[in-house]
């Protein structure tokens, strides 16, 4: 039992020292409590030497703690120091499993059972949460560990990898690297690698076939000695000799942990964050909630964060957060001058979609967002343009332009650019003011996660783009009105790669549209499942199913994960039977697809290999993920030599770095996918960049700007493997001169060996690179241009299927 | 987050970039425009040099002659460019696919061209070696385009998505079960597996790399003394023949992308050395036509 204080701080991450250090500053009563036994386990994790970043530089940092860009050693040390000045009070091994009572008088209980008394509660204990642990005989033995930092710590030693997520089978292949000369072990209770991407899985499996690795399934450990393992297998127990087990069990998030406090998150999303104040006090009043959990994973809000969550909980109302002037920025250039307040309030109350946004979460958006004053006739975006963020009109009304004369307006509060943001294809039509007025842009990223954190807004957004949708789609005079009883009983699916929505021959007449994604339809001709047609997002299948009654006549399923909308049968017949011209104009549609399909299946008589051929590299495009590509790097095996002039001309055209791989990638009929960016419609990448640097630029390239950390979570979130985490080469001498002497390493990607030398000790920081598409680069793709035979294509979907066909194109 | 919205502020001073989008072979290059161009020159060339007359007769010297010469020196300087701009990475728009493909047809128009600028005055002097050597050169180009045209789909099949360093880590992988496989072996078994361990999967100097050809394949070697012997225990040397067959397979893999790359690459040391030995022999060729005709 110890004495009561002002304020208890959970975590001692940046934002949870920040808080303390504040609190030590003013002379609060104080604890902060850290599970480990030393400050700020999430960043004492990272890799030895790393350097960590200080984004955004914009941001002011506002903490008694120092921060700006370093190796990880020296903020680290400095925090040590900092801790000790400013007289924070730290309770190590103090891992906080249990917090009950109410504002005034919380109690703390610790894993150990020692309990701690709080008026106020700070929970930073950010998002890392904890490891699952081996729970077999011997579990507690020193020689588990959770985590590998570096690989290079281990040689000549027999590991053994417990659980085959992505981050085991990573940490399996970083050890079993040859000149390590470990003897390395990955165990996996089930039969396959279901919960791990399939690229770390046939690496892995690599691995297995070239004897760096062994790989044992429906294996799990039974008994861990020092130096042995016991294995329970298929066969029976087996002993092996094991000096080090590294179990990657997955972690349990700490949502459940919060939750048991009785804070409330905003929605049932992963993407959830719990509910705020703009003082960051949670749904349990005296329990502030800050740093990452809170959503803001970036170390400089952390700080900034704790330091400004003990002036509110100290009585300081009045602080202005450390924001405030990029907000001011963002408002700047508007006709009429408002407080930064003021702005949040009018366009909350202006925008339907903001109307539940609390005024912290208010603050975040606006800060990912852009306010713009256009004038009368101005044009906001245009047809065709890459654009995935999402328009809000605070002020004055919008005009779609759907043909040169003829425009449909919204109106003053609703939203536009919808389809880019939900489907990630290129805009629909040309959006103009339609009066002096002012828009509001939202970041896809902000959009995404202001639907996940306000349910109001995603339902608003997805209403309007579902109703959008089917105008577009099933034009003829069709009315808001007409949809409403279709658009009431609509529901989203999700649909894993793969999977099949529609099978052939069964009954059924719902409609779906695609959301997200794409679909390919297939026929069963002679037994054999033949390509008929790939299908992008926006568009809509299993009508034939509702005009005709008859049953499906192909088979439709998701080339990638996708999102359908389906469409009950009996809403739509009656949608129809309301307009006739509707009906018609799907008549049309369906005539004309019924015709594609027989004119295939009449040519699969005569021309039987030439269809399977098409048919087998359209599946084969499929499987590459091309689907959901914008613009892919394919190349021709009819026609390259080999020479790597692509690869080089890449390195040459960027920092020395070439962002792919040629020879790496899958073949299929002479087409080869190589290993570089396809640009995916909605980047895996970009799900979790904590310094939100990815984004899509104007001709579609999916890009990093500057400000990258090197955290590696896009890599890791990429499926097909393209991003690298690399340093840049030091500069080469001219090509005169290496054409002229031979100094340097000619042309393309210096050898490790000769950047080794240049450096010397340096190690300079590695950060996320992958191909931008040559953006800034007027000539275009390089590795295009840097082809001799041709063999190098840039394509996107819609010219898949004609590469499919595989001929030159003639004119 | 700011460069999300740069596309309004650039909007007018975007560059209109260029999209190389077309799939064709540099052969067939823009319906075959280069064979069209080179083409038409050579028909020119024949066909003026059969209009014009020239006194006494057709030679170098002439004021056609020099035409000719003129264009076939700036020819030669401008088809070695290739190598220059197949390694300067500008930003510009270009494509080495047009280039290269301007480069073959404009090459072999150089027969005409320089052949109908001797004005068939052929004989035993620097002049008679500028135009052999170009020749040469040219002749080695046409078995580049050749061998560009027929060989990468063996490239492709050959390899079976594998890359280079797979190919060598397989073989370094089938070493590995061999070392631990042969132990139980006896002395004389043994010998010739660790023979085939040694072995370098690049050794073999140029015949053998571009014959595909190993005749002292240490592996193939210690297959047949094996598969012959009788000494060691039976199941532990099908084992190790069973492996060795396995690396044969992956070495015989890894020899015929090396020869098709080979293949691939090897004329180009003739083709490039050439063409500086051409130049050489050229300048030498004009100078002394200024200097000492
Ligand atoms: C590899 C990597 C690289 C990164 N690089 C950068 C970078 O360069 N720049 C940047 O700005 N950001 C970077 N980040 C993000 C940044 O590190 C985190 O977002 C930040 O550390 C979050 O701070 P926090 O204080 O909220 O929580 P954390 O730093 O996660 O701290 C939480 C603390 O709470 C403790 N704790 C957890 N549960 C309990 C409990 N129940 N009881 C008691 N204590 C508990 C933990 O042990 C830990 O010490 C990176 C992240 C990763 C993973
Ligand atoms: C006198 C005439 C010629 C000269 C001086 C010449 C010179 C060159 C040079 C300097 C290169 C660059 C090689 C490199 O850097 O990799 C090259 C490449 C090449 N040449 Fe020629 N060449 C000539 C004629 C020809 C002809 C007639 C052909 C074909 C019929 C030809 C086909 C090629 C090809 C296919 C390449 C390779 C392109 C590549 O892979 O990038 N050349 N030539
Ligand atoms: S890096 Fe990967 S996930 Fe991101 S756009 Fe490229 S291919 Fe898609
Ligand atoms: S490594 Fe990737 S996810 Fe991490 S900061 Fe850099 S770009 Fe973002
Ligand atoms: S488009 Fe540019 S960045 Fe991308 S792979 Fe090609 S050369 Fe590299």
């Amino acid at each position: 039992m110890s004495e009561p204080v002002k304020v208890a701080i959970i975590g001692s991450g940046p934002a949870g020292l920040s808080a303390a250090s504040r609190a030590g500053q003013l002379g609060l009563s104080h604890v902060l409590l850290e599970k480990t036994d030393h400050l700020s386990d999430t960043i004492f994790k990272y890799q030895k030497g790393k350097r960590v970043l200080a984004t955004p530089e914009r941001l002011d940092l506002r903490s008694d703690c120092r921060f700006a860009e370093g190796a990880r050693e020296y903020i680290l040390g400095n925090w040590d120091e900092d801790a000790a000045n400013n007289k924070v009070h730290v309770a190590y091994h103090a891992d906080v499993v249990e917090v009950t009572g109410a504002k005034g008088a919380f109690a703390i209980k610790t894993g150990k059972g020692d309990v701690f008394h709080a008026e106020n509660i700070v929970l930073a204990i950010g998002t890392q949460g904890n490891p699952n642990r081996m729970r077999c005989e011997g579990a507690d033995l020193p020689h588990i560990i959770y985590q590998v930092d570096d690989p290079e710590d281990f040689k000549d030693r027999h590991i053994t990898v417990v659980g085959s997520g992505d981050a085991g089978i990573e940490n399996a292949l970083g050890v079993a690297e040859e000149a390590l000369e470990n003897t390395v072990t990955i165990l996996n209770r089930s039969k396959d690698f279901a919960r791990a991407k399939a690229k770390n899985v046939s690496d892995m499996m690599e691995a297995g076939e070239n004897g760096l690795m062994s790989i044992r399934t429906e294996t799990q450990p039974k008994k861990v000695e020092t130096g042995w393992l016991t294995l329970e297998t298929p066969d029976g127990d087996e002993r092996i000799p094991c000096d080090v087990i590294v179990a990657r069990l997955g972690s349990v998030a700490p949502r459940g942990f919060v939750e048991s406090m009785g804070i409330e998150f905003t929605g049932p999303d992963r993407e959830a964050f719990p509910k705020l104040s703009p003082t960051f006090e949670s749904t349990v009043p005296g329990i502030f909630v800050i740093g990452a959990l809170a959503g803001y994973p970036l170390i400089k809000h952390c700080m900034n964060q704790g330091y400004d969550v003990v002036e509110f909980i100290n009585g300081n109302t009045g602080l202005t957060p450390a924001d405030e002037k990029d907000l001011a920025a963002i408002f700047a250039g508007l006709p009429q001058k408002k407080s930064v307040s003021e702005w949040l309030e009018y366009l909350r109350t202006r925008v339907s979609i903001f109307a539940d946004v609390s005024p912290l979460q208010m603050r975040e958006f606006m800060l990912d967002s852009k306010v713009v004053f256009y004038r009368k006739g101005e044009v906001v975006f245009e047809k065709g343009e890459p654009g995935s963020s999402l328009f809000a009109i605070a002020d004055g009304f919008a005009e779609v332009e759907v043909s040169p004369d003829f425009t449909v307006p919204i109106e003053q509060g609703s939203i536009f650019g919808e389809v880019g943001l939900i489907s990630g294809r290129k805009r629909g039509a040309t959006i103009r003011a339609g009066a002096d007025g002012i828009f509001v842009e939202v970041s896809r990223t902000a959009a995404l996660k202001l639907m996940a954190s306000v349910p109001g807004a995603k339902r608003a957004i997805n209403r309007i783009s579902l109703e959008r949708q089917l105008l577009q789609i099933f034009k003829g005079g069709l009315t808001v009105e007409d949809l409403g009883p279709v658009v009431d009983t609509a529901e989203v699916e999700r649909v894993p790669a793969g999977k099949v929505v529609l099978t052939e021959g069964e009954q059924g007449d719902d409609v779906y549209v695609i959301r997200s994604g794409s679909m390919v339809v297939e026929k069963d001709i002679g037994g054999k499942p033949i390509f008929l047609r790939y299908l992008p997002a926006g568009s809509f299948f299993g009508e034939m199913g509702v005009l005709s009654g008859q049953p499906r006549n192909a088979t439709v399923k998701a080339a990638v994960g996708s999102e359908v909308i389906k469409l009950t049968g009996e809403s739509f017949r009656k949608m129809l039977a309301a307009r006739p011209q509707v009906r018609e104009a799907t008549e049309a549609a369906v005539a004309e697809r019924a015709q594609m399909n027989s004119f295939i299946e009449s040519r699969k008589a005569t021309y039987s290999s030439a269809v399977d051929l098409y048919s087998d590299t359209a599946s084969f495009i499929m499987k590459e993920g091309l689907g959901e590509a914008t613009d892919a790097l394919l190349i021709d095996e009819n026609l390259c030599v080999g020479c790597d002039n692509c690869e080089k001309a890449c390195a040459d055209s960027h920092e020395g770095l070439s962002r792919l791989d040629r020879e790496a990638g899958k073949t299929f009929a002479h087409l080869h996918v190589p290993t570089s960016c396809r640009h995916c419609e909605h980047p895996h990448c970009m799900a979790d960049c904590p310094p939100n640097v990815i984004h899509r630029g104007p001709d579609g390239e999916v890009f990093m700007e500057p400000g990258c950390i090197g955290c590696g979570n896009c890599m890791r979130n990429c499926p097909y493997g393209v991003i690298r985490m690399e340093a840049a080469p030091p500069q080469k001498p001219s090509l005169l001169r290496w054409l002229l002497t031979g100094f340097g390493p000619g042309p393309g990607e210096p050898s490790p060996k000769w950047t080794k030398k240049q450096l010397g000790d340096k190690k300079p920081k590695k950060i996320a690179v992958k191909c931008d598409m040559c953006k800034g680069i007027s000539g275009g793709p390089a590795c295009v241009r840097a082809c001799p035979t041709g063999a190098a294509i840039r394509v996107s979907p819609e010219e898949f299927l004609s590469i499919a066909r595989l001929d030159e194109d003639t004119d | 987050m700011a460069s999300l919205f740069q596309r309004r502020r650039n909007k007018a001073t975007q560059v209109e970039r260029v999209r190389e989008r077309r799939h064709e072979g540099f052969l067939r290059y823009a319906g075959f425009r280069w064979a069209k161009i080179s083409g038409g020159l050579c028909l020119l060339v024949i066909i003026s040099y059969a209009l014009i007359d020239v006194t006494p007769r057709h030679n170098g010297g002439s004021w056609y002659g020099y035409t000719l010469g003129t264009i076939g020196a700036a020819l030669i300087l401008w088809l070695t460019a290739l190598g220059y701009r197949k390694r300067k990475m500008t930003s510009d728009h270009w494509s080495l696919k047009a280039w290269t493909s301007a480069h073959v047809y404009l090459g072999l128009g150089l027969i005409v061209v320089g052949t109908w600028h001797t004005g068939f005055q052929l004989g035993w002097n620097v002049h008679t070696l500028a135009w052999a050597l170009m020749m040469l050169v040219i002749l080695s180009g046409l078995y580049g385009v050749i061998v560009y045209a027929t060989l990468p789909q063996a490239l492709s099949n050959n390899r079976e998505q594998m890359t280079q360093m797979q190919m060598l880590e397989a073989i370094r992988a089938f070493d590995r079960q061999l070392h631990t496989a042969a132990q139980p072996l006896t002395p004389e078994d043994t010998a010739p597996v660790l023979a085939a361990l040694d072995e370098d999967p690049f050794a073999g100097g140029v015949v053998a790399r571009l014959s595909g050809r190993y005749p002292d394949c240490a592996t193939a070697a210690a297959l047949r003394t094996l598969t012959l012997s009788r000494s060691s225990d039976s199941e532990a040397r099908e084992k190790v023949v069973g492996l060795l067959r396995q690396k044969e397979a992956a070495l015989a893999r890894l020899r015929q992308h090396l020869r098709i790359r080979g293949l691939l690459e090897i004329w180009l040391y003739v083709h490039v050395p050439l063409t500086f030995a051409l130049i050489a022999a050229l300048s030498a060729h004009i100078i002394s036509v200024f200097f000492y005709w």
